[in-house]
């Protein structure tokens, strides 16, 4: 349909027709076009066919598991995937994203849950260099001159916590793993002591945020990673 | 209901009778004799061919054990047939074939052959008979065809004797005759086997050819025909009886007779015993074997228990009930005995002593028939009966008592010392009252050496009084007659002391042996009665039982399809052997091993556990010498012993399954709620979700706006409840099916209270939080993932069940060994008593109107805690609301 051509393409892998007519419905407001894969080769065969700009894929499918699904698509394609899933373990949630997928919810999900995250998740992959300069409540980070200011005022942070934080503000939105997040700052050696991303990150919330017993900014994914609060 | 009626229907013993008949029938194979009265009749061969229609007509037929002597026309008839293989047993060093009954048990065929029912197994065979065999096929539920020749009876075995003059040593109880299904007469008139013996068609074993001449008389063989005929007719007459009785059909029925005779132990009980049970047999009645133990013979008690004890074992064999009495007077306890079990008639024999032993000794008989009253007593004549040696066995265990001559010597002293003191004081005394002196020594050996030393010392004394200080003096004549008063004084007072002394001596001693029987019993019971488990009552079987008999014991109980050493005391050991005898034990219900005729090469005696219900298990006894295991005081004793245990291990056994059955109710009432409080949990929120989608969907309701809202907010609360109610429950079942994995990592307490306020965010709207957190507090152990479910269960805890706008507390701080962390609000508390069961699975406070909880939260709060080697409880704070705090372990 040539009018679909400027919209948003979206993905929908789930082998539940009522799940698949669900969002069907909830997606139907003229804003995305709209594909369908009921299995995981379908799925392969309709990204590769249809280039979607994100995939909402279901883990629990009948012909091969949805991790594999993931690692398929990451061997060629950098689309925002973003997992729903009835499995609600962290272990889960954490294969899924180390294997390439970008965000998790879990089902049963709110519409506008669900909106906001491929929001986000459409947002970043259209917008591939970051703004320099990240405003969240009164916290400022002006990533072009490494400095960070609460309130006005600047804050001084190791070299470490100031790398965590460019990571996390870059990937804004996002879920990142303990794993990811150690990988990407201390190295593959580290990857089996989190308690060293524990400190930096209560320590940055001592930093940043208002009251570090309920943060606004570094938000944790229990049992996953953090996410730093999407601007939206 | 008439009364003629009721006096022709069958008696409810007849009923019963038939019923169990039948019932044993129905699980217990069936047997068939094929009866003959001498070898060479055909008996194999009839047993060939019935075989053969068998088999003919489709049934499973196999050979056990069939000899066929080499005779071609047997052989044919065996060729088609399955035949087992037969178990080779080594004696003397000679290989001898034997039926292999667990090839034969195995083999589970219908019908199975086995040859000659009165064989002797070689020793070392499960079984000494060929019969006990044959026993445990037809108890295994297998049909048995057997034969047998009529004179292996043991009821016809005296008869035979005395018919051909040969003893038969292979006999077989009559109880297998009577529970034949069938029994087939395999008949040739005798001059027929005459002519087949002449031909050489009879097998005839080699050492036994003379004997076979001296059997094979034409008078032998009439005499053996007519017995065999008259003994199946016995049998087909009695089936018609029971086909009467059953039926009710009037008959001239007998009155139930009941029969005594009494074993002693001579040689002429065997056959007293055998002519009762052919009398009981004719009269139908039932029968009694009793022995009485008196205390005059206290001495040669081990002797006579051993001599008695082959008799007591014939006489049930032979179907008698059978006792062991301590009495002092036979013929009182034999009439005393009588009187209680209502017998009509006494079987005595008839006594061959000398006339002049009469004279002191009066025949029991004699006071028997005195003292019988409306009793019966058929004396019987013993004299000519077929004298059975003593077994070999029984002769090497009779006892060698010493030869008293140390007594006698002891006797003589004493009259000795007598007359040196009456020469010392004759200066004083007249003869007359020197006399006293001799009684005195009279009085001293009756009481200390017993009545034959008294009785000497009475007949010196009288000698060397009269001998040394009765005029004349230095020889044996009398003057004067008075003395001759004295001398009949002395030995009547020593006679009567003596008899008294060893009278009061021997009941004493019987009474001491009673003593300690029952004085063993009532510890056992007493140690019984207060073990409360497996373990004290095979403790107090070891301690009592060993201690009384002087002997080693096993317990052996059922594991599985084994036999576990339950108990056992120390220094005895059971090999695989003796583990299989006490299996065979238990599996058949039957006493085995030493002192038995099962197995009896085994070291120890196996008594199978059981009370009217059920089959514990096997005591396994290992007495002194093979004479204890004989003694029916022994037997007696460890009978009333199972008695105990078996009760004993029942209590313990019930106990459990009681204990059990509390446990499995509790479980069920537990599971009752939770399918109530799942049921009610789930349905609750769909009313709400499809009762809003239902009304927004019907376009007839034309609802407003500002009611959609509503409905559709309703139904938004009540998903996410359901939603919430299926995660618990999806926690709780991985939790109790240990599925949770714990991953402890070291973990930021506060990024933990962080998460789960983030997780409520919504729900904490207008209430005022408060966190207490010390400064610094370093990373603690814990699973991030489940610590954090644990509070954000708290957390709703405390939202739902307090007023909405008071105020909640997070507390956490270290102690010495814990991180302690405390939920705290404002709510109404909870009564003391519920303080410890809000942890309870489903366990739910009367709540607010509007407030809906699962019962779940706390408890899945308490089995993470837990989980994480901590601990969680809750009390009430002072000035109203309630804490709930966690302690977890650093």
């Amino acid at each position: 349909m040539p009018t679909d051509t400027h919209l948003p393409r979206i993905l929908v892998v789930d082998d539940e027709p009522a799940i698949r007519r669900f969002l069907k419905t909830a997606l139907a407001s003229g804003e995305f076009a709209l594909s369908q894969a009921e299995n995981g080769h379908t799925a392969l065969a309709t990204a590769v066919a249809v280039k979607p700009d994100i995939i909402l894929l279901d883990l629990g499918l009948p012909d091969m598991d949805g991790v594999e699904v993931i690692k398929r698509i990451r061997e060629w394609s950098q689309v925002p995937i973003l997992v729903l899933s009835v499995r609600d373990r962290e272990t889960d949630k954490v294969r899924a994203l180390d294997s390439g997928a970008d965000d998790y919810l879990t089902k049963p999900f709110g519409v506008g849950e669900l909106l906001a995250r491929i929001r986000v998740l459409l947002r970043r992959s259209l917008q591939q260099i970051p703004e320099p300069v990240y405003r969240i409540d009164d916290l400022e980070i002006d990533l072009a001159r490494r400095l960070v200011l609460v309130r006005g005022e600047e804050v001084s942070l190791t070299p470490t916590e100031y790398d965590v934080l460019r990571l996390l503000v870059v990937n804004a939105g996002k879920v990142l793993t303990h794993r990811q997040i150690l990988k990407e700052i201390w190295g593959a050696a580290y990857l089996e002591q989190p308690h060293i991303l524990r400190v930096n990150i209560s320590n940055l919330r001592h930093k940043l945020e208002k009251d570090a017993s309920r943060p606004r900014c570094i938000l944790t994914e229990s049992g996953v990673g953090y996410r730093f609060k999407s601007v939206s | 209901m008439s009364m003629p009626q009721d006096e022709i229907r069958p008696s409810p013993e007849t009923m019963l009778k038939v019923a169990r008949a039948e019932e044993m029938g129905e699980s217990r194979g069936r047997l068939k004799i094929f009866l003959g009265y001498a070898a060479g009749v055909g008996k194999t061969y009839a047993m060939l061919k019935a075989a053969r229609q068998q088999k003919l007509e489709g049934r499973d037929v196999v050979a056990a054990y069939v000899e066929s002597h080499g005779r071609a026309e047997t052989d044919a008839l065996l060729e088609g047939l399955e035949v087992i293989a037969k178990a080779r047993h080594e004696h003397q060093g000679v290989l001898l074939p034997e039926l292999d009954i667990d090839a034969t048990l195995k083999r589970k065929a219908q019908i199975v052959l086995v040859d000659e029912l009165a064989h002797t197994n070689v020793p070392g065979s499960r079984h000494e008979k060929r019969w006990q065999d044959i026993e445990e096929l037809l108890a295994a539920g297998i049909h048995v065809y057997t034969t047998v020749n009529v004179q292996h009876f043991e009821s016809l075995n005296d008869i035979v004797a005395q018919i051909t003059g040969i003893v038969v040593r292979e006999t077989v109880p009559d109880s297998m005759l009577d529970q034949a299904a069938e029994i087939l007469l395999v008949d040739i008139p005798p001059e027929e086997l005459l002519e087949r013996l002449r031909q050489g068609k009879v097998y005839i074993p080699e050492q036994a050819t003379l004997a076979a001449q001296k059997f094979f008389r034409p008078g032998n063989l009439i005499a053996l025909r007519e017995l065999s005929l008259r003994r199946t007719a016995a049998k087909v007459d009695d089936e018609m009886r029971t086909y009467m009785e059953t039926r009710a059909i009037a008959g001239p029925w007998p009155v139930t007779e009941r029969l005594l005779v009494c074993a002693s132990g001579s040689p002429f009980s065997e056959k007293l015993i055998r002519t009762t049970r052919r009398l009981a047999e004719e009269l139908k009645a039932e029968w009694f074997t009793v022995y009485i133990e008196t205390p005059s013979l206290a001495k040669q008690q081990q002797e006579n228990r051993e001599r008695v004890w082959p008799d007591l074992r014939l006489a049930e064999s032979l179907g008698a009930e059978v006792a062991t009495i301590t009495a002092s007077s036979v013929p009182e306890a034999i009439i005393d005995y009588a009187l209680r079990h209502n017998v009509t008639r006494i079987v005595v024999g008839k006594p061959n002593k000398s006339r002049w032993r009469e004279l002191f000794h009066p025949p029991i008989v004699d006071q028997i028939i005195r003292l019988s009253g409306a009793i019966h007593v058929h004396v019987v004549s013993i004299s000519g009966a077929s004298v059975s040696p003593v077994s070999p066995v029984s002769r090497k265990f009779k006892a060698k008592r010493p030869v008293p001559w140390v007594e006698y010597l002891a006797s003589l002293a004493l009259v000795a010392v007598a007359t040196l003191l009456s020469f010392l004081v004759e200066p004083f005394l007249s003869p007359a009252n020197m006399v006293m002196i001799y009684l005195l020594a009279v009085v001293l050996a009756a009481a200390r050496l017993g009545l034959k030393p008294a009785i000497l010392t009475a007949a010196l004394g009288v000698l060397a009084f009269d001998f040394f200080f009765v005029p004349p003096r230095g020889s044996l004549t009398v003057n004067d007659t008075e003395y001759l008063f004295t001398f009949f004084g002395l030995f009547i007072v020593g006679v009567v002391i003596s008899t008294l002394v060893t009278k009061a001596g021997e009941r004493a001693a019987v009474m001491r042996e009673r003593e300690l029987q029952t004085e063993s019993l009532y510890y056992l019971s007493r140690d019984l009665a207060t073990a409360v488990d497996m373990e004290s009552i095979m403790a107090a079987v070891l301690k009592n039982i060993s201690e009384s008999l002087h002997a080693q014991l096993a317990v052996l109980i059922p594991q599985g399809e084994q036999m576990e050493i339950s108990a056992i005391s120390e220094g005895l050991f059971l090999d695989d052997k003796e583990l299989a005898v006490a299996d065979w034990s238990f599996r058949n219900r039957r006493e085995a091993g030493v002192g038995t005729e099962t197995l009896s090469s085994a070291e120890l005696l196996y008594l199978p556990l059981h009370t009217s219900v059920c089959f514990l298990g096997v005591l396994g006894v290992k007495l002194e010498n093979l004479a204890e295991y004989r003694s029916p005081h022994n037997r007696r004793l460890l009978e009333a012993f199972i008695i105990q245990i078996s009760q004993a291990m029942e209590r313990v056994l019930l106990a459990r399954q009681a204990e059990h059955a509390l446990v499995l109710q509790a479980r069920e009432s537990l599971e009752r709620a939770l399918l109530n409080s799942i049921s009610h949990d789930l349905r609750t929120p769909l009313v709400s979700i499809i009762g809003a989608l239902s009304s927004l969907r019907d376009e007839k309701l034309q609802i407003n706006e500002a009611r959609q809202q509503d409905l559709l907010t309703g139904a938004w609360d009540e998903a996410e409840r359901l939603n919430r109610f299926v995660g618990n429950l999806l926690d709780m079942t991985r939790l109790e099916a240990g599925e949770l994995k714990m991953e402890k990592i070291p973990g930021d307490v506060q990024d933990l209270i962080g998460c789960a306020l983030a997780a409520l965010d919504r729900k904490l709207e207008g209430r005022e939080v408060k966190v207490t957190l010390a400064e610094e507090t370093p990373l603690v152990s814990m699973d991030m993932v489940l610590m954090n479910q644990v509070l954000i269960n708290l957390l709703d805890n405390a939202l739902k069940y307090t007023p909405s706008g008071s105020s909640i507390e997070i507390s956490a701080h270290l102690t010495a060994r814990h991180l302690r962390i405390e939920v705290l609000d404002r709510g109404p508390g909870i009564p003391e008593k519920d303080l410890g069961r809000i942890f309870d699975k489903f366990y739910r406070l009367p709540v607010p109107e509007g407030v809906s909880g699962t019962g779940l939260g706390l408890s899945i709060c308490k089995g993470i805690v837990e989980a994480h080697g901590g601990t969680i409880w809750a009390e009430n704070r002072s000035g109203g609301g309630l804490r709930i705090a966690i302690h977890l372990p650093l």
